[in-house]
């Protein structure tokens, strides 16, 4: 598997001058480094009972480490809060949004996926679904990459990165598809997604410049799309303002109708609409994993098809839906 | 094996060419530096030279060294002025390296002691900085600038000596008993600072450990640009945890305006670079250096638990660094007087 073997000898031959020689130099991954993800897919899965919602405990090579005092793994996420999280929004979850899954049996049980959704609502509500649903259902930590804006912000920025949101760089979501084996979910439609107005509801707009595909391509795992329907309707945005966002220096300025209602308490106040998540079979790409570039044409290709799939199965549950509050 | 040490009288200097002494295969040390050794040393030469090193080509010339070991690069901007860093870091660095290059040198290995502070620290960063990864915002500070000056002379360097093996280690935030590093100076203290609302992931290597690398880089032909930091990272919360301090918060907006306060009453003395990483914070990938063999001592975590086990050994029987005062005579005594006997 190993074309580009990173020994002494080689770094020898492009001494210093091998700053771009590959950006992604084949993980032949040291022993440690191997011994690492074995631990981590071996990991027992220790259920505590007398928790709401029973979480798998899963231990890892670093977290290990007995000078550590807290709980916080590499990424910055601490399971500790995930817990706590995931106990404070599972009435949310169940009895708000009466989150209903399709397709469960399409995420895979070990190994490295790239989850790709569509993205609604001022303040996303699909994210903690998305979640919380795989992470109390599958048993398996879900890392979520967004603008790396996120981590710029104090306090917004610790918390988020404590609840497993990573920056979208390449290079990260290398390291947790390829290296980490984990389940990565990411929303390529960004902020144009989230900053749509309600008129444009379920209109999926661009994914991006196909970056997800690339680094799916290069890790050599599986795309999963995921169409999420209810999260347009729980924030729904009836007014932007373009001057404000400009000087706040944010993406968009919402106003949306649960402020227009709630007052300030519209920040935080969701429309219950019912949510449903459906999980679409796989997408693999047959291209040999690793590579420095992939055909350009390639990825936008296998882009612009995922996006169709996931707008067809929008059409699709919006033809079925009887009722925005009640599915 | 015939090594120059440059900074001799620094704490990495001297930890250098007193492990170099010990082995066998050594048969030569020679130290350069402006100020006398801080530490005792049984073999090694002390020639004082400069702070920009222009003597270097007659020494190397002279006793024909074959290794330079050059750990004299200056990574915290608290130590000297601007002024000086320049001249240490840039101007010593070109010096050495055309003495180790001109015509007909000896020289067949570099070793070079750089710093993590290449890839500065930002909220655009990668979570783990591999070595040909290129920094996201340009070096604001001028340590930082200073240090990509010499990476840009050592890779040209190498590129213009093939037959020269170069070798190139980045290190992560240093932490010890014995050397005073600014975030070491701030865990003194009774009180640390934090930027409010920010937690950043750090790496720490312990100081045996940048002994260790740099000698087995001395010992072991591997040439390359290497990070060297202790396996994982934790935040900056945990890292006043384990030491036992209590943070007080800087403002995140005006930071660097609000941290001249406390600066001035010394309570701390953090630089600009060590200030960005209490935001953004870094982590670098360690592996590489690991693939060339090279075995870690201590986990970012372990380095920062013995740092606090010494500080709390301190706490209890005071200052545990021995104290040494370098004479000349002497030492030229013990060196060279045909009265020492010497077995061979």
């Amino acid at each position: 598997m190993s074309d580009r073997p990173d020994g002494p000898a080689d770094i020898s031959a492009h001494f210093l001058s091998d700053r771009i020689a590959a950006l992604y130099p084949d993980a032949t991954v040291a022993d440690a480094d191997a011994d690492e993800i074995a631990d981590i897919t071996d990991a027992e899965l220790v259920i505590e009972t007398g928790e709401l919602v029973p979480m798998p405990q899963r231990v890892r090579a670093d977290e290990d480490d007995p000078a550590r005092e807290s709980d916080i793994d590499r990424w910055g996420r601490s399971e500790n809060l995930r817990a706590l999280t995931r106990k404070l929004y599972d009435p949310l979850y169940k009895h708000w949004f009466r989150v209903e899954w399709e397709g469960f049996e399409h995420l895979p049980r070990e190994g490295g996926a790239l989850l790709v959704s569509n993205h609604a609502g001022a303040i996303p509500s699909d994210a903690p679904a998305i979640m919380h649903g795989i992470e109390t259902e599958l048993g398996r930590n879900v890392y979520g990459l967004a603008e790396n804006l996120f981590r710029a912000m104090p306090i917004i920025g610790t918390l988020w990165s404590r609840s497993g949101g990573v920056p979208a760089h390449p290079d990260n979501a290398f390291r947790l598809l390829h290296d980490e084996r984990q389940l990565v979910l990411v929303f390529p439609e960004g902020t144009k997604g989230t900053g749509k107005h309600y008129s444009n509801r379920y209109q999926l707009s661009r994914f991006g410049r196909g970056g997800f595909v690339e680094i799916a391509m290069r890790a050599g795992v599986p795309v999963i799309p995921i169409a999420v329907v209810g999260a347009e309707e729980s924030m729904p945005i009836v007014f932007k303002s373009p001057r404000l966002a400009k000087m706040l220096g944010l993406p968009y300025f919402p106003i949306t109708a649960n402020m227009l209602m709630l007052g300030p308490l519209g920040l935080v106040g969701y429309f219950p609409a019912k949510f449903k998540i459906r999980v679409l079979p796989p997408v693999h790409f047959d291209v040999a994993p690793n590579q420095e570039r992939y055909s350009r044409s390639r990825v936008m290709d296998e882009s612009e098809r995922i996006r169709r799939l996931v707008q067809d199965a929008l059409y699709d549950m919006l033809r079925r839906r009887r009722s925005v509050w009640f599915g | 094996m015939r090594v120059l040490v440059t900074g001799l009288s620094t704490y990495w200097g001297g930890r250098v060419a007193q492990a170099l002494e010990d082995r066998d295969d050594v048969e030569v040390v020679v130290g350069v530096d402006t100020r006398d050794p801080s530490v005792p040393l049984e073999r090694t030469e002390f020639v004082r030279a400069d702070s920009s090193y222009s003597i270097l080509s007659r020494i190397v010339r002279a006793t024909n060294i074959d290794t330079i070991l050059h750990t004299h690069l200056i990574v915290d901007s608290t130590q000297t002025s601007g002024r000086t860093l320049h001249e240490i870091n840039v101007i010593g660095t070109m010096s050495l390296l055309a003495a180790a290059g001109m015509a007909g040198s000896p020289v067949r290995r570099v070793i070079v002691k750089s710093s993590g502070l290449v890839y500065g620290s930002n909220y655009q960063d990668p979570y783990f900085f591999r070595e040909e990864m290129p920094r996201t915002r340009p070096a604001r500070t001028g340590v930082e600038r200073s240090l990509l000056e010499v990476e840009a002379f050592l890779r040209d360097f190498a590129d213009d000596n093939p037959h020269i093996s170069v070798t190139l280690l980045r290190f992560a935030n240093v932490l010890g008993n014995f050397i005073d590093t600014p975030f070491a100076h701030a865990l003194r203290r009774s009180v640390v600072p934090e930027i409010l609302g920010y937690d950043p992931r750090l790496q720490f290597v312990h100081e045996d450990d940048v002994v260790g690398a740099l000698m087995y880089a001395t010992m072991h032909d591997t040439p390359g640009v290497f990070n060297v930091a202790g396996d994982g990272n934790l935040p900056w919360s945990d890292v006043c945890a384990i030491v036992g301090k209590r943070r007080i918060a800087l403002p995140p907006v005006l930071t660097s305006f609000a941290n001249e306060v406390p600066r001035a009453l010394r309570m701390w003395d953090l630089p600009p670079e060590a200030l960005m990483l209490l935001r953004y914070g870094r982590s670098v990938d360690n592996s590489r250096f690991k693939r060339a063999g090279f075995r870690y001592r201590y986990s970012s975590a372990g380095t920062v638990e013995a740092f606090a086990q010494g500080l709390r050994l301190e706490g209890a029987i005071g200052d545990t660094n021995p104290t040494y005062k370098y004479q000349r005579e002497v030492e030229d005594f013990f060196r060279h007087s045909p009265a020492v006997v010497r077995p061979d």
